[in-house]
Formats: structure tokens, C-alpha cells, sequence
């Protein structure tokens, strides 16, 4: 492979990526030419800088550590692949993610986990604004706490918070599902609190066992919200939501 | 003989008069909203006249002009998209491509008719608010995938299948707003392709979920050129209404091409009032955003692509000739199909409504099976003989655009040029900034803009 990096030996599969040298696009260009059945399945990327798009629209079962912060988008529109962030990132984290793991270590910044459609986003701080907004089907579980607008238009998955939700949760909610632990400053249009069944705790369980969690909080604490399913057709009497 | 001075008599009348302000039209809609509490919803672009491609007229060749022979000389058509940035640009042989429109609006067999015409014409067709079919990627040769706020159906897979990417900022139709599919369309395969529950009232968001701003996009187009390894060319699609500045800030971001669609532009389904309230006309459009490529040194370069009311050839050489690289179609296209034909007129008149004036799209009962999801109206439309319409349509567009290019001397349509227009009237000559008919006045010339 032409590329500035140093290859480790075949027999360790890792392969490092320094991105103070190797321009991104050729770190990207060669994470997409991998096959499924790749030896080449542990990448560790150093200086990330905060760089935009690192390692976006991943297809293969590898796992990419990267070593510091991130900018846009990292990750986005993920198939298979774990990516584990060691820092904070930016805008747009694991958006539109189909499938895989996104683990970020430090605080994420709006959108992350946007219009994702599935796989696993855990962001071990706080994540901003809109997280989680227009999901379609992703688990996101944020350890701190989510900001203003989050699970907007959400329309099916899982959102687990352990910290506080910010204003205007769920706003226009469609059929995610919504789990706080925390205060919630308020609920945007047509999402309410709804009742935690034994259903829900045991989807909650799952959840926090995929991040890694079961055990280390109690399931009790958590307050469970939808849709009310009151803005789903158009009606005289909903206008003043529209 | 009896005299008749003194016979009483009625006062002389004045006839019934009804208001210009407040005509039939208001006055239904007064009623229709009394009745009901909710604004209108329908289909179908502004429908109030507005100043357009009409109001232009071309020179065509004279004593100092030298008209191509028809038939015999050749004027091309070509149009290479996407050759500023992408690795695989896309070939077009007619300068008029099929705009984006989406599965569930329009039925599968309309969009496989579409991909159908498309293709034989060596055009492309254009995705929607709803994700991407195989059927519609299976009949067209060159398909244009649109990146939308809602992202419904979005997934990396048909991004990397696609020839081209179309990030949508807006549409003419209702610069500003989100797309509408009401319940009856949604059914169950249109709910499974957005991850909607099926029947409800689906409002699409009208901003994108993770960026806001040019500062922004840049960065999101970077994310997916990354993505695609900048193979497609990708293109950013306003509407209409500050096309200067859109354009300027399309072209810094980064597009390939920028589409610009007037007020006139269809919409599956969007309140009446922001239809013909919102946006402005298309012939206006187009001058200000060639002002702005050309002001960047970026014309021809970032190609531009133009759509709302486009009907006829000629509509598409002014296009061209005020600078325009491409046009694009979505109501004619789905006239050609079939749509609002007079054979259905019996259909049309159930549903209160007539041929040419139905547009209540929103509602999936099309006669013509066209912008419905019932299955039994759907298979009225034969997408085989319905694409043979949409190509024999675009033929005619291209046939009518090169006429009118010969005649201007041109041998290819990208030659024709401002200067072979002049307006008929006042506002289209300050719009599109050519000189009124039989004067070298051209309204506001050293305005700015
Ligand atoms: C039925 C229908 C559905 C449409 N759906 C979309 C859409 O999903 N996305 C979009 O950007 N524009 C959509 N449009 C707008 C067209 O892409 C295009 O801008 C417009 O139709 C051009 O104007 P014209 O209809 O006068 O040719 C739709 C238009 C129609 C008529």
C-alpha cells in the first residue's frame, strides 16, 4: 500500500497512521479498500488534530483507535466498523451510522448520531445540542449529559442518558425511545413521559449492557419518554404545535 | 294609442359584479379554510403568472449573423457536469434532465417510466425525500441521489451507487419549508424505506440535522467526497429566492454544480400559500446566479443547472442562452407520462376537479397512477410506454432548443447567449437584464446584480 505510514508487522494486524504526515484522504482512500475478511483489522491513528471525516464511510470489521481530538463528521455513515475516539469530537459524530461500534471517550458536540439508522454511539462525557436528532434506528448512550433539542424528529432506536437532558427533549418525536436518568429541563412538542414496563426495562438493560454499564446504574432511576402520538396527522387542533 | 310616460317602472340595474380582490378563487378558499381550520395542501408549482421564459424573445440570425443550415450543420447538445471537482463527471447528451422527485410522492412505475425516458435520451433522472429504488436505479443510466434535511432512506451504500449527489438546501417551490407526504401515501414499503410508522401525516425537516450555514456545508460535502472517494460530482439545490448570494456561497462550499429552482417549480405537496407566496420567478434566478459564477470566474466551471416552468425548447435555449449549463424537469415530465390527461377526464371530474387543473397530489388517488402508492390506479401507467412518451418529449425539447440555436448561428446550445435575447417586456428585461424589444434600454443595467 502506498502509504506514508509505518505497517507493523502482518503477524500483530496493526497498522498506524500518522496523520501529521499522512494526508487524510490517502488514511480514508486505503480504510475503504478493505475487504471483509482484512488482516488488516486494528488501525491506530495519531494526530488527528481535529481533523473532519477521519475515518468516514468505514465497510469492513476493523477497529480504529483514534488518538486524540476529532472534528465533523468522524466516523459518519459507519458500517461495521469500531472506532474508538481518545479525546473529544466535533460536529456530526457517527452520523447516519448503519451498524458497528462508536465509542467516544470525551465530550461530543451537536448532532452526534444524526439520522443514524443503527450500530451502537457511546460518548463517555457530554454530548451537545441535537443529539441524536432524526435518528432511525441507532442506540445512543451518553454517560454525562445531552443538550437543547436532542432526539428531534427521532424516529426509531434507543437514547439513554445518565446525566440531565437539556430543553425541548424529543421535540415532534416519532417512535424512538427515550431514557433519562437525570432532570429534563422540558419536552418539546408531542413528547411526554411515558410508563417504564417491564419491557422497557429489559430493552434499557440491553442497552446499557452493550455499553458496558449493567450493573453500575440502577435501572430505577431512569424516567422513560415518547411520543404521544398526537402530531402523526393533521388536525384544527394540533395547529398551534405546527 | 296609450300613453306609456307614466307607467312605473324598475330602476335601471347595474350588472352583478364580483371582486377582483376578492374572486372565486379567494372566496372558496375563505370557505375551504372556515370549514376545516387547516391551510391547503396541494401539488404542482406557483400557478398565478409570473414574468417568464415567455417574455423573452430570440433574435435570431440577420445581416451580421449567420443562421446553421437545419438538418444538415450540427449544433451539439453535450453537457459534461461535475468537472470541477469529481473524479467521474457525468456525460449528458441533451442539456435537460429529469429533477429530483420522490418515491412516494410518485408511484414505482412512474419512477421506473422516468428512469426509462432518461435513459434512452442519455439523461439522467434524480432521487427524492425518500431514498433511493431499485427499480429506479435499475432504469436509469445515470442517477442523481439527493441528499435531504429528512434523510429518509439515506445509507452509504446507494451514496456509493449513485452517479451524482445532490445536497438539497431547498426547493422553488417553498424556499424555506420541509416536504409533506400525507397518510395515504405512506404505505407500508414507503413507511419501511423512511422508518416512519405507515399512514400518518409526514412533515419533513426543512433544515439538514447536522449543519447549518456554507462554513458548514463545506465541511459536510468534504465528509462526502471522503466518503465516495471523491468520485461524484455533487451538487447543491436552492430555491429560489437569494440566488446571488446562494450560488456564490454553493460555489465556495465546494459544489460541483448548483441547481437553482424558480417559484414555478412543482412540489409533491406544500401549503398553497407558500407555493405562490415564496421564492421568486425563475427567469429571475437565473441571471443573478450566472452573475455570481461569472463574478467568481467560476462560469462553466461550477455548472449550473435550472428548473421551475420549464415547457418547451424554447424554454430551455433562453435558459441556456441567459447562461445556464443544464435545465431541469419535473412537471412536464409528469405530464408526458400521463399525468392530468384528458382521457381520465370522467376521473377528474369525481374528484371535483378537471384535466390540467388537478393537483391534489397529496391525496394518492391519481387517475393516471401517477402520484399515487394505490396499486390498482398505479398500474394504469405501462412504464414501458410511458417512458417511450418521456423520451420522445425530451427528443422534441432538444429538437426545438437546437432549432432555435441554428438559427442563432450556434453549433453548439452552450453558444447561445444574452445577446441573442431581447424581452418583451419591461420587468423581464430588467429581470433577465436584456434590452426591451426594439430598444437598447435594459432596466436597472448598472444596478449591481
Ligand atoms: C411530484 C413532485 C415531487 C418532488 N419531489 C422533490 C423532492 O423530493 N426533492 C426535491 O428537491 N424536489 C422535489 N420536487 C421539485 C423538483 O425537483 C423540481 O425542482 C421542480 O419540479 C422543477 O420545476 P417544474 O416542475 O416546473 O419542472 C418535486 C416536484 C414534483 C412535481
Amino acid at each position: 500500500m502506498n502509504l506514508s505510514v509505518q505497517t507493523a508487522p502482518a503477524t500483530d494486524g496493526e497498522t498506524r497512521v500518522d496523520l501529521a504526515t499522512t494526508p487524510l484522504r490517502e488514511l480514508n482512500g486505503a480504510l475503504h479498500k478493505l475487504a471483509a475478511d482484512t488482516n488488516q483489522t486494528l488501525w491506530t491513528i495519531a494526530n488527528p488534530a481535529g481533523r473532519h471525516a477521519i475515518a468516514a464511510g468505514l465497510d469492513a470489521p476493523i477497529t480504529v483507535e483514534i488518538d486524540g481530538p476529532v472534528g465533523y463528521y468522524c466516523a459518519g455513515m459507519n458500517k461495521k466498523a469500531r472506532v474508538i475516539v481518545h479525546g473529544n469530537a466535533g460536529v456530526g459524530v457517527a452520523e447516519n451510522m448503519m451498524s458497528g461500534l462508536i465509542h467516544v471517550k470525551g465530550d461530543a458536540s451537536q448532532a452526534a448520531g444524526a439520522t443514524a439508522h443503527g450500530g451502537l454511539l457511546i460518548i463517555d462525557g457530554n454530548a451537545s445540542a441535537r443529539c441524536g436528532i432524526s435518528m432511525k434506528g441507532i442506540d445512543i448512550v451518553v454517560k454525562g449529559s445531552i443538550g437543547h433539542m436532542s432526539a428531534f424528529m427521532a424516529q426509531a432506536g434507543t437514547l439513554t442518558v445518565l446525566g440531565d437532558a437539556g430543553e425541548a427533549l424529543g421535540d415532534s418525536l416519532y417512535e424512538a425511545k427515550l431514557f433519562v436518568r437525570g432532570s429534563v429541563a422540558s419536552l418539546g412538542a408531542d413528547c411526554i413521559e411515558k410508563e417504564m414496563r417491564e419491557e422497557h426495562k429489559a430493552l434499557l438493560a440491553s442497552k446499557l449492557e452493550a455499553a458496558g454499564l449493567l450493573g453500575e446504574v440502577d435501572i430505577a432511576e431512569f424516567r422513560r419518554y415518547g411520543s404521544a402520538r398526537t402530531l402523526y396527522h393533521f388536525h384544527v387542533d394540533n395547529v398551534s404545535s405546527y | 294609442m296609450t300613453d306609456h310616460s307614466n307607467t312605473p317602472r324598475t330602476a335601471p340595474q347595474t350588472l352583478p359584479r364580483a371582486s377582483a380582490t376578492f374572486d372565486d378563487y379567494t372566496l372558496s378558499e375563505i370557505r375551504r379554510a372556515a370549514a376545516t381550520g387547516i391551510y391547503d395542501i396541494r401539488g404542482g408549482g406557483a400557478k398565478r403568472r409570473v414574468p417568464h421564459f415567455d417574455d423573452l424573445l430570440f433574435l435570431g440570425a440577420s445581416m451580421s449573423r449567420y443562421p446553421l443550415e437545419g438538418y444538415r450543420e450540427k449544433c451539439s447538445t453535450e453537457v459534461l457536469l461535475g468537472t470541477r471537482f469529481a473524479k467521474k463527471p457525468i456525460q449528458l447528451k441533451i442539456p435537460i434532465t429529469i429533477a429530483g422527485m420522490s418515491f412516494g410522492s410518485l408511484s414505482a412505475n412512474a419512477k421506473e417510466a422516468l428512469g426509462r425516458g432518461a435513459s434512452a435520451m442519455g439523461t439522467s433522472t434524480t432521487t427524492g425525500d425518500g431514498g433511493m429504488t431499485n427499480e429506479e436505479r435499475g432504469h436509469s443510466t445515470q442517477l442523481v441521489y439527493q441528499y435531504l434535511p429528512s434523510r429518509y432512506g439515506m445509507n452509504p451504500d446507494d451514496l456509493k451507487r449513485a452517479d451524482a449527489i445532490e445536497v438539497v438546501v431547498g426547493q422553488g417551490a417553498k424556499p424555506g419549508g420541509g416536504g409533506m407526504l400525507l397518510g395515504q401515501k405512506i404505505t407500508e414499503r414507503v413507511a419501511g424505506m423512511r422508518t416512519l410508522p405507515v399512514g400518518i401525516d409526514q412533515r419533513s425537516a426543512c433544515r439538514h440535522p447536522d449543519w447549518t450555514g456554507p462554513d458548514d456545508l463545506e465541511i459536510k460535502i468534504e465528509e462526502l467526497r471522503e466518503i465516495t472517494d471523491w468520485e461524484k460530482p455533487i451538487y447543491v439545490k436552492v430555491g429560489a429566492a437569494r440566488p446571488y448570494y446562494d450560488t456564490a456561497l454553493a460555489v465556495k462550499s465546494g459544489a460541483d454544480v448548483v441547481v437553482v429552482d424558480g417559484m414555478q417549480g412543482g412540489t409533491a405537496a406544500t401549503q398553497e400559500i407558500f407555493i405562490e407566496h415564496v421564492g421568486i420567478p425563475t427567469l429571475a434566478a437565473v441571471r443573478q446566479a450566472v452573475k455570481a459564477l461569472q463574478d467568481l470566474g467560476m462560469h462553466r466551471k461550477v455548472q449550473l443547472i435550472v428548473s421551475g416552468g420549464i415547457r418547451n425548447g424554447a424554454d430551455v435555449a433562453k435558459a441556456l442562452a441567459l447562461g445556464a449549463d443544464a435545465v431541469a424537469i419535473g412537471t412536464a415530465a409528469l405530464v408526458a407520462l400521463g399525468d392530468n390527461d384528458p382521457h381520465y377526464a370522467a376521473e377528474y371530474a369525481a374528484l371535483g376537479t378537471r384535466p390540467g387543473a388537478y393537483d391534489d397530489w397529496h391525496e394518492g388517488r391519481d387517475p393516471a397512477g401517477i402520484t399515487t402508492q394505490d396499486p390498482e390506479l398505479m398500474k394504469r401507467l405501462d412504464p414501458i410506454a410511458a417512458g417511450r412518451r418521456l423520451a420522445n418529449y425530451l427528443a422534441v425539447l432538444t429538437l426545438e432548443c437546437q432549432t432555435i440555436a441554428r438559427a442563432c448561428g450556434k453549433s453548439h446550445v452552450h453558444n447561445l447567449e444574452p445577446e441573442d435575447l431581447v424581452a418583451l417586456t419591461i420587468e423581464a428585461a430588467a429581470m433577465a437584464n436584456v434590452p426591451l424589444a426594439g430598444t437598447d434600454w435594459i432596466p436597472g443595467r448598472n444596478g449591481g446584480f
